[in-house]
């Protein structure tokens, strides 16, 4: 492979062969995802087919817009378990709301502003109660769910009106809405991340939040908010989820936070805080999606996707940590 | 030559290509206590770490009493009898003293059973051998820094190693708990035990040391006696060239006030500080561990709410326990500890720099990247920061361009009056003297400085007048020229 070109001005007065560790440890998770996706081309003709691709990137948007949010709280040091609670508690308040017929925006905001209310309980809970991230959200995590089942009786809301669906089989050219919906949060988010002070402050408060504070950086706001974006697109993504199921059910996203946490940490960012990319949980995302994907293809039973889907995300931050002791 | 514990010869290391020691070398006499000198990233901290074990060297020799050795761990190293103290201290904070002193080795009951009794008695007895005012039944968590730091210390001498490295052992001690290490230190030499010492106080190297070393740009320098040569061959030695000194007398004196504190209080900390700062001039803050001082500055520049009293800023009231506020009516700080509470260490240069000025450096939130890069880039130039370039991580770099990175985030503000808490702590001779020259030409062009420092000499060396911290309160204003370390001394202790 062109090793030369892709190494940086930094590295590039280094001897070949560390050059070369320096290379694999870079960029391990892309090799891995190419090397993946030329084995699964071989082993199956039907995997580089547009529609396969597009199948993978549909299925990847609820996990990837859930992990856009992860990425910012966790660069903050901090974690959300609640992530699909609040997916499934926002889909059913939106459910409901379009199922009386109150139109698609009204249904769009109820969405949000549940998800956005229920990440700002977690945010106030963590910033100004200072419990720590992993308990807080722990208890979201069930209040959600409780919430959910109260708020509609523990029943799916089916009878969702064909405009809401539409953000689930509506297309856009052609690409399908999800994966439009996907982009388009990847990029207005990735973009706050990189060219905003905002985003400065995200990475700053996870780096060393007294440093932080000392450069007059609002700490608590700060945290607060990061909270409230993970819980405003965990609410987006389960509008996407109910109308891709054409319902909203209360049992939606149950365990989808593991998914999430994992695209985040295969992706780089580092659980410590202050370091990682937004790049690097998409690509953690699609990983995911494409493993997912692929061992499906392939005809193996989804309890071996378990166990694949593990494995890589202890591999990922093995080589975090071998990067590391190199200094 | 049996009575050398310890000679290294041209250990060299590089770090991805670059090179961090190319020839080091040390003779370490039984009984003696070696002072390695050398500025930041003149690769003392590499050779040592090679020394005990935590990093491999790539050629040289080591031997220890003269059998060539090549440790793979620190517990290898102490296993040979050599131990080290070091800057970053590591206790447990949740145990108590005898649990950390004895961690991993604790006595037992039955080979099971932790015999705490045991623990604490003989914990006891190696703080009262040393000297060490500490119950060894405390919790480490209620112990003040300087406490902390004795315990590691202790730690290192309760292996009876013969060998013991320190490492800036006193940058966290005050000047009374220097005196018991030192006692500490020549009731081990007497008994034939060799010390390495570190630091950058060039003083209390004289006092303790007899043999010097000096490495420069991760070479070897010269070694020798301390007693054959002076102070400013030691320096000169260190820094490769001749010092300028800061040209105190003729510093323009101004009538008007930058900042006036009105009987600031705050509960346990401090109470009714008044003084004055004028623009033009740097005041120097005096005071012992736990003098308040620290504090003092802390709540001026709103990191803690004063429970009474006020501060004007060119006459204007400052807000309170507002650090954004603060530093938009034009006040910085630069912070005691830059690892601690100065540096985001996983931070480019550039995004430390800009980190307090990003509100300057944006519109709509936005950020400028050509101005944040301009912005970068200047106080590089201005500051004299070594980097190869603004994009690197500020944890690659040595502390004193790590200290003026911190002082240049707060120079981007734009500010009229400096705090400074310790800006020169565990930093080079060389790079002491270019923040001493910074914060001079701070004055001149008509800022106002607040030193707080530790170091009698610094303070002397840079400030207009002297406040000495005593308990919380001012107690002494001095502007007299012929002010002496040891009246300072005398007056806060």
């Amino acid at each position: 492979m062109n090793a030369q070109t892709l190494t940086t001005p930094a590295t590039a007065t280094v001897a070949p062969r560390q050059r070369m560790r320096t290379f694999i440890d870079r960029f391990a998770m892309p090799i891995i995802f190419v090397v993946l996706c030329v084995v699964l081309a071989f082993s199956s003709e039907y995997f580089l087919t547009a529609r396969n691709l597009m199948d993978i990137l549909r299925q990847t948007s609820i996990n990837g817009i859930l992990a856009i949010g992860m990425t910012y709280v966790i660069l903050t040091k901090g974690i959300d378990l609640s992530v699909g609670s609040i997916l499934a508690f926002a889909g059913i308040c939106s459910g409901l709301i379009a199922a009386q017929g109150h139109g698609l925006l009204a249904a769009l905001s109820a969405g949000l502003l549940a998800g956005a209310v229920l990440g700002a309980v977690n945010g106030f809970v963590v910033a100004r109660l200072s419990v720590p991230p992993f308990v807080a959200t722990l208890g979201m995590l069930s209040v959600a769910r409780g919430l959910t089942y109260i708020v509609n009786d523990g029943s799916p809301v089916a009878d969702l009106p064909d405009a809401y669906l539409s953000l689930g089989d509506g297309k856009l050219g052609p690409l399908s809405m999800p994966i439009v919906i996907f982009a388009a949060v990847a990029l207005l988010f990735w973009m706050v991340l990189k060219y905003t002070t905002y985003g400065r402050y995200v990475y700053a408060v996870g780096g060393n939040e007294k440093s932080a504070r000392t450069s007059g950086i609002g700490v608590r706001k700060v945290i607060f908010s990061v909270y409230v974006v993970s819980g405003l697109l965990a609410g987006l993504a389960g509008m996407v989820l109910s109308a891709r199921t054409t319902s909203a059910l209360p049992q939606a996203g149950l365990s989808y936070e593991l998914d999430a946490i994992a695209a985040v940490v295969i992706g780089g960012t580092s659980l410590s805080g202050g370091t990682g990319s937004l790049v690097g949980t998409l690509f953690g995302a699609l990983l995911i999606g494409v493993i997912n994907n692929g061992l499906n293809l392939l005809g193996v039973s989804s309890y071996y996707q378990q166990v694949a889907k593990g494995l890589i995300i202890v591999l990922a931050v093995l080589l975090d940590v071998s990067r590391k002791k190199q200094r | 030559m049996n009575d050398v514990l310890l000679e290294a010869r041209e250990v060299s290391k590089s770090f991805n290509g670059v090179t961090a020691l190319r020839d080091g070398r040390l003779t370490l006499r039984a009984g003696s206590v070696h002072a390695l000198c050398g500025g930041n990233g003149a690769g003392k901290s590499t050779f040592l770490n090679i020394l005990m074990g935590l990093l491999r060297r790539d050629g040289g020799s080591i031997r220890r009493n003269g059998v060539e050795v090549s440790f793979a761990s620190p517990g290898d190293a102490l296993a040979h009898g050599m131990a080290i103290i070091t800057q970053e201290l590591s206790p447990v904070m949740g145990m108590t003293v005898a649990e950390n002193l004895y961690l991993g080795r604790e006595p037992t009951l039955g080979g099971f059973f932790v015999d705490y009794r045991k623990l604490r008695k003989q914990a006891q007895a190696l703080l009262d051998r040393l000297g060490f005012a500490i119950d060894a039944g405390r919790v480490m968590s209620e112990l003040s820094l300087a406490q902390v730091q004795l315990v590691e210390i202790a730690k290192a001498f309760s292996y009876d190693c013969q060998v013991i490295i320190m490492d800036e052992p006193t940058s966290a001690i005050g000047e009374r708990e220097t005196e018991t290490l030192f006692a500490a230190i020549r009731s081990v030499t007497a008994n034939g035990a060799g010390i390495v010492y570190v630091s950058h106080r060039l003083s209390e190297l004289a006092e303790i040391a007899e043999d010097y070393t000096i490495f420069r740009d991760g070479a070897y320098v010269e070694s020798g006696k301390l007693v054959d040569i002076d102070r400013a061959h030691l320096v000169r030695g260190i820094v490769g060239r001749e010092l300028v000194a800061v040209d105190k007398e003729k510093r323009p004196a101004s009538d008007k006030v930058c900042l006036n504190v009105d009987g600031l209080s705050r509960k346990n900390e401090f109470s009714d500080v008044s003084l004055q700062v004028r623009h033009g001039e740097i005041l120097g803050i005096y005071g012992l561990m736990g003098s308040g001082r620290s504090e003092f500055l802390n709540c001026v520049y709103g990191l803690t709410s004063p429970d009474g009293g006020n501060v004007l800023l060119d006459g204007k009231p400052l807000p309170k326990g507002d650090p954004a506020a603060t530093i938009r009516a034009g006040i910085s700080l630069v912070t005691e500890d830059r690892k601690d509470t100065g540096l985001v260490l996983s931070g480019s240069v550039r995004e430390n720099i800009a980190m307090a000025a990003y509100p300057s450096l944006s519109s709509l939130s936005v950020i400028n990247g050509r101005r944040e890069r301009a912005l970068a880039d200047e106080m590089i130039g201005k500051l004299n920061v070594k980097t190869a370039s603004q994009e690197l991580p500020v944890s690659s770099m040595s502390g004193g361009n790590q200290q003026k990175v911190v002082l240049a985030k707060c120079l981007s503000t734009g500010p009229t009056l400096l705090l400074c808490d310790e800006p020169t702590r565990g930093i080079d001779e060389g790079a002491k003297q270019e923040i001493y020259k910074l914060l001079d030409q701070f004055v001149r062009a008509g800022g106002a400085v607040i030193v707080v420092s530790s170091e009698a000499p610094e303070l002397l060396y840079l400030s207009d007048r002297i406040a000495v911290f005593k308990g919380g309160r001012i107690v002494a204003m001095r502007d007299d020229d012929n002010l002496s370390q040891e009246t300072l001394l005398h007056l806060a202790s």
